[in-house]
């Protein structure tokens, strides 16, 4: 037997789904993969450079616990936008990536035992999160009917009002679903009358078409009870360059950061230099991606509804959620498994994402407009041989009755 | 096409409103996009178009005519590494410094320079030089010939400047070697 038995708080938490395919999708040949949860855009250059630049003239050292005073000056011109006002001394912790964030301020405001509801489905780190900091998730199902928005209604039949945390994260992944001003409101209500904390998660709030982010924490009276994550990962593509931020009231900033310059001293160092440059000057590359986005996405929806797999009109991230044909009978990951087999295609069953997400597939169109148009043509290829074998098989059925 | 779609300020309580898709975007808005999309690249359908776009098949159809028209687009091209074609390619861009008069002027001298086929491109430029031109052949002796003979014979053109190409790194937008791979895991969170 291993001296290193694992804490039973490890040994509960079960290796993420996603594993599997990405196993599955790294054996198979000439794969086009819809499986990516990063931009498949590069850094900006001038972010690049900057990060050069600071490694040529010796900027190797720790910051600032709470990171760089220019990085998160810059942070605020970054939230202004979102009618987001922190104080860059007091309110602001600048993390490595946005996961650090989401962990601190578990590990801050989570006792042991305590409830923290989280909206499915969604990201797969925060159960695990929430569990290593001692607290018990409480999955919130979120529907197709409401364009997997969370609802009061939904929080309240999953006995949310009983929790001390929730973990909202808007614009979504796997879904790509964001929420209005009035649907924020209403979940700001629960959350207010109920004394939540939430703990937002707007890491993909730049990648928002339409119509403009709503953070939550610009609604009355969330302020004082919301701590907002967000990070330069998927608006910079700066994925590698693990690079995030906590934004929040200067006591929960405080608790944070105390974690913060315990377990991770400083973000790094390289990183928060490319960010300062990335927010100064690299407006111009955000919106290039995002147009870039934007145009796959709305072609992404189109396709999936031609092909009869009822895809809602996502509206934020870079993920596309259409539910699989009915012949599939509901089973997402037959379908993902199959369509890689046959036509190596790589996507990820809506249910490793939590309840809610089965009968759904999480298409990321991060991948160049070529790629998806060749996806989408193989997988139309792989529904309509299913559709059409399904049709023989129950014609042999009735001719031989 | 999607037949039902969502405009900002549509989005609560979450029904589709049955609209044209039209609605959405401004005339000047789609021709802006259409015109960032169809420089990444020209080669797609008018169908493939529309779909990123959000536009009916027939408006974006009409408005890519209305460009045409217009003269705001006024070709589709390949772009062409030379260096790797198993072509003789050569490229060199030209400064050119011209005497003006009365009866003479920068356009007339122009609508005679951009006559020749081996002048690719002609720009009236600030600076030192009027003209910065691009100009290839088939060897160095040809472009030379060319700008001695065509181009510097012109009475206006006072001095000619040739830089041979000897290396393309990008040309319209298109990195010839990134070196940048695509090297995200295949599957990911």
């Amino acid at each position: 037997m291993s001296r290193f038995d694992s804490s039973d708080r490890v040994a509960s938490v079960p290796p993420s789904g996603i594993r599997k395919y990405f196993e599955l999708a790294e054996e198979a040949d000439d794969v086009i993969s819809l499986g990516v949860g990063e931009p498949d855009f590069s850094a900006p250059w001038a972010a690049r450079e900057a990060a050069i630049e600071s490694l040529e003239r010796g900027r190797t050292s720790y910051t600032a616990n709470r990171g760089m005073l220019e990085l998160r000056e810059a942070i605020a011109e970054d939230v202004a936008a979102w009618g987001l006002e922190y104080d860059p001394e007091e309110e602001r912790v600048v993390t490595a990536g946005a996961s650090e964030a989401v962990d601190a301020s578990m590990r801050a405001f989570v006792d042991s035992g305590d409830r923290v509801a989280v909206h499915e489905p969604t990201y797969v780190s925060y159960r695990p999160t929430i569990v290593f900091a001692g607290g018990e998730p409480l999955a919130v199902p979120t529907t197709a009917e409401t364009e997997f928005v969370l609802t009061p209604e939904a929080l309240r039949a999953a006995g949310a009002d009983e929790a001390e945390v929730l973990v909202l994260c808007y614009p979504n992944n796997p879904t790509g679903a964001t929420a209005s001003r009035d649907e924020l409101a209403d979940i700001a209500a629960f959350c207010r009358e109920h004394d939540l904390l939430v703990v937002a998660d707007e890491i993909y709030a730049s990648l928002t078409y339409e119509s403009d982010h709503i953070s939550i924490a610009s609604l009355p009276g969330m302020r004082e009870r919301t701590v907002v994550v967000n990070g330069f990962s998927k608006a910079y593509a700066m994925t590698g360059l693990r690079l995030g931020y906590a934004l929040g009231p200067p006591d929960a900033m405080r608790a944070i950061n105390r974690i913060h310059q315990y377990a991770m001293l400083s973000a790094p160092t390289t990183a928060q230099y490319a960010a300062v440059e990335a927010v100064r000057s690299c407006e111009d590359d955000l919106a290039e991606m995002r147009s870039s986005f934007d145009r796959r996405r709305r072609f992404v929806v189109s396709r999936f509804n031609e092909l009869g797999m009822n895809c809602f009109e996502a509206t934020g991230a870079f993920y596309a959620f259409p539910e699989v044909p009915a012949l599939f009978d509901g089973d997402d990951e037959a379908f993902a498994e199959e369509l890689l087999r046959e036509e190596s295609v790589a996507l990820v069953p809506g249910s490793v994402f939590g309840e809610g997400g089965e009968g759904h597939l999480r298409v990321s169109y991060a991948t160049g407009m070529d790629g998806l148009k060749e996806a989408l043509s193989r997988i139309e290829r792989f529904v309509k041989a299913r559709a059409s074998g399904s049709s023989e098989a129950s014609s042999s059925v009735s001719r031989s009755r | 096409m999607p037949l039902f779609q969502r405009c900002r300020g549509d989005r609560h309580p979450r029904t589709y409103v049955r609209r044209a898709a039209s609605v959405c975007m401004d005339d000047a808005e789609a021709r802006r996009e259409l015109l960032a999309v169809l420089t990444e690249n020209a080669r797609q359908e008018t169908a493939d178009v529309a779909i990123q776009l959000g536009l009916s098949e027939e408006r974006a159809a009409t408005l890519v005519e209305a460009l045409k028209t217009e003269g705001v687009l006024r070709g589709y091209q390949a772009v062409v590494d030379w260096g790797q074609a198993d072509v003789q390619h050569v490229t060199a861009e030209l400064e050119l410094n011209v005497e003006l008069d009365r009866e003479t002027t920068y356009e007339d001298v122009a609508r005679r320079v951009v006559k020749f086929s081996e002048v690719e491109s002609l720009r009236l430029v600030s600076g030192d030089f009027d003209f910065a031109a691009t100009v290839t052949g088939e060897s160095m002796n040809d472009v030379s010939h060319f700008v001695a003979e065509r181009i510097a014979t012109i009475p206006e053109v006072t001095q000619t400047v040739t830089h041979f190409v000897m290396e393309t790194y990008k040309d319209r937008g298109v990195e010839f070697e990134s070196r940048e791979d695509d090297d995200r895991l295949s599957v990911s969170p």
